[in-house]
């Protein structure tokens, strides 16, 4: 791994969603829609459920689009024939792999900034903790999604099965991260289960700065979502294969 | 080129190449000289791209040996020496031709002049600025080869570059075919149009997996007394047929 090529592979990702004018439009406007609705909905409830909820879809907008884009991404590159090429040039696997990881990371910083400024000014949102961690952990979560893109898009063979990984990496966890239901309330398995699931330590992080915690409270879960990026991308590296049958 | 100097470009001894249950290639041995042009022809299924994508160390192999330039295929050292175009052109729809390019040439560490210079001599001068999804077939193959030709590789592997071009543009890349190899450069260049035999310092007929014949095409017409190469595969095949019968009576 050469930091140039690894550079050169995010400016190549950075311009072809520059020349996608939409896909941009859909990864702001969307999860500002979204976020609009729930002010929207909850708008006469006593409780701040805004203050609740709009920090962690902050931070699970960035790992859900990134992964279904990147998971689709590599699939074209695959059946395209430029990884094939690429894999026969003197590119490192992980100039591929961390390329990709940091140019969807410059669009998560796009991507949150808007959002977070979207909730706060016009949907009224109170973030009790740092605003700056709630962008920290948005960009992490961001690079989580696209690296286990990245690692999951090798299951894949068509189009077709790549947009399935989604439901099936990502739903699961949405479902026991604790968003629906405390995990202390779970039975006792499945709290075992959301405790090696990634999502778990992005939506932790985030509900701890929407409660007012700080560096301080979160820097556990961060952590632990750091860990998780390095074995993605690990993971992503040894699935991406020079040779092919 | 330093230790390898005296090596042949390509030498393929017992290459086995399985996909599933199929023996797509079983124990084939050829060898490429460097500084010719080789051409690989056969019909389309003969193992031609199977064969290349070994070469260029993109196949897995389940058995033989391949070396280039007398370093084992698809080892790092190779990966800045061997260019390889594949058949369906492999460059980024949704970029323009320029940044194609120019992602290449920053792995393969050239500069914007020679980005410059490859576009000339794939006669795509002036195109730099337009998105590769609004270009034609034959455009888009050409750019697919710019970006082969840009680090100047020792060895090209080219799987079918010229089909679909207008016999003009055929013509032209031929002939920077020629240039490339007096230049210094070694080409290994698929065909399923055997009229391309004649623009070949050598012949490599595959079919079913097998190489038919490796050798020049005066070589080749003579040992077959036909007049051109679809004539001479024919015989080939005609034969090999004939032995595999005698084979089976016996």
């Amino acid at each position: 791994m050469t930091p140039d090529l690894t550079l050169a592979t995010m400016r190549r990702v950075l311009s072809q969603l520059r020349h996608d004018r939409r896909t941009i439009a859909l990864l702001i406007v969307v999860p500002m829609v979204l976020l609009g609705l729930i002010a929207w909905m909850f708008h006469s409830s006593p409780a701040p459920v805004i203050d609740q909820f709009g920090p962690v879809l902050v931070g699970f907008f960035p790992l859900l689009v990134m992964f279904i884009v990147t998971s689709v991404a590599t699939l074209r590159e695959r059946t395209g024939g430029t990884l094939e090429r690429l894999m026969t040039m003197p590119l490192g696997k992980g100039d591929f792999v961390v390329g990709y990881a940091l140019a969807f990371a410059v669009m998560a910083l796009v991507q949150s900034v808007v959002v977070v400024l979207w909730a706060i000014w016009v949907c009224g949102m109170n973030v009790a903790g740092p605003v700056w961690l709630l962008f920290v952990v948005a960009i992490l979560s961001a690079v989580l999604g696209c690296t286990l893109g990245l690692a999951a898009s090798a299951l894949a063979r068509t189009e077709f099965q790549a947009v399935q990984l989604m439901p099936a990496f990502l739903l699961p966890q949405l479902l026991l991260c604790g968003l629906i239901m405390p995990r202390d309330q779970m039975p006792e398995v499945l709290q075992w289960i959301s405790r090696v699931l990634p999502l778990t330590y992005a939506v932790e992080a985030m509900q701890k700065i929407a409660a007012g915690g700080g560096w301080e409270e979160t820097r556990g879960a961060i952590g632990v979502l750091v860990l998780f990026i390095v074995g993605a991308v690990a993971l992503a590296t040894t699935t991406l294969r020079r040779r092919t049958e | 080129m330093g230790n390898s100097e005296g090596a042949p470009a390509i030498a393929v001894r017992g290459l086995r190449i399985v996909r599933g249950a199929n023996h797509v290639i079983e124990g084939l041995d050829l060898t490429v000289p460097t500084r010719q042009v080789v051409g690989l022809l056969g019909p389309s299924g003969s193992g031609k791209t199977t064969l290349m994508r070994a070469i260029v160390g993109a196949q897995i192999v389940a058995g033989g040996t391949i070396d280039v330039f007398g370093q084992p295929a698809g080892t790092a050292p190779l990966r800045r020496r061997v260019g390889y175009t594949t058949q369906t052109p492999s460059v980024y729809p949704d970029l323009t031709v320029g940044e194609n390019l120019r992602y290449a040439a920053a792995i393969l560490r050239v500069d914007d002049e020679r980005v410059t210079e490859t576009l000339g001599e794939v006669d795509l001068a002036g195109f730099g600025k337009r998105i590769v999804r609004t270009l034609s077939g034959g455009e888009l193959s050409r750019v697919s080869l710019a970006v082969t030709l840009l680090g100047k590789p020792d060895l090209l592997v080219l799987d079918e570059p010229t089909v679909g071009l207008d016999p003009v543009l055929r013509r032209d890349l031929w002939d920077l075919f020629h240039r490339l190899r007096d230049g210094g450069a070694s080409l290994l260049v698929s065909s399923h149009v055997m009229d391309e035999a004649v623009r070949c310092d050598r012949l490599l007929l595959m079919r079913g997996g097998a190489i038919l014949a490796d050798g020049t095409l005066p070589e080749l017409l003579e040992r077959t007394g036909a007049v051109d190469a679809e004539g001479a595969f024919l015989h080939l095949v005609d034969e090999a047929v004939a032995a595999e019968k005698g084979g089976a009576a016996a």
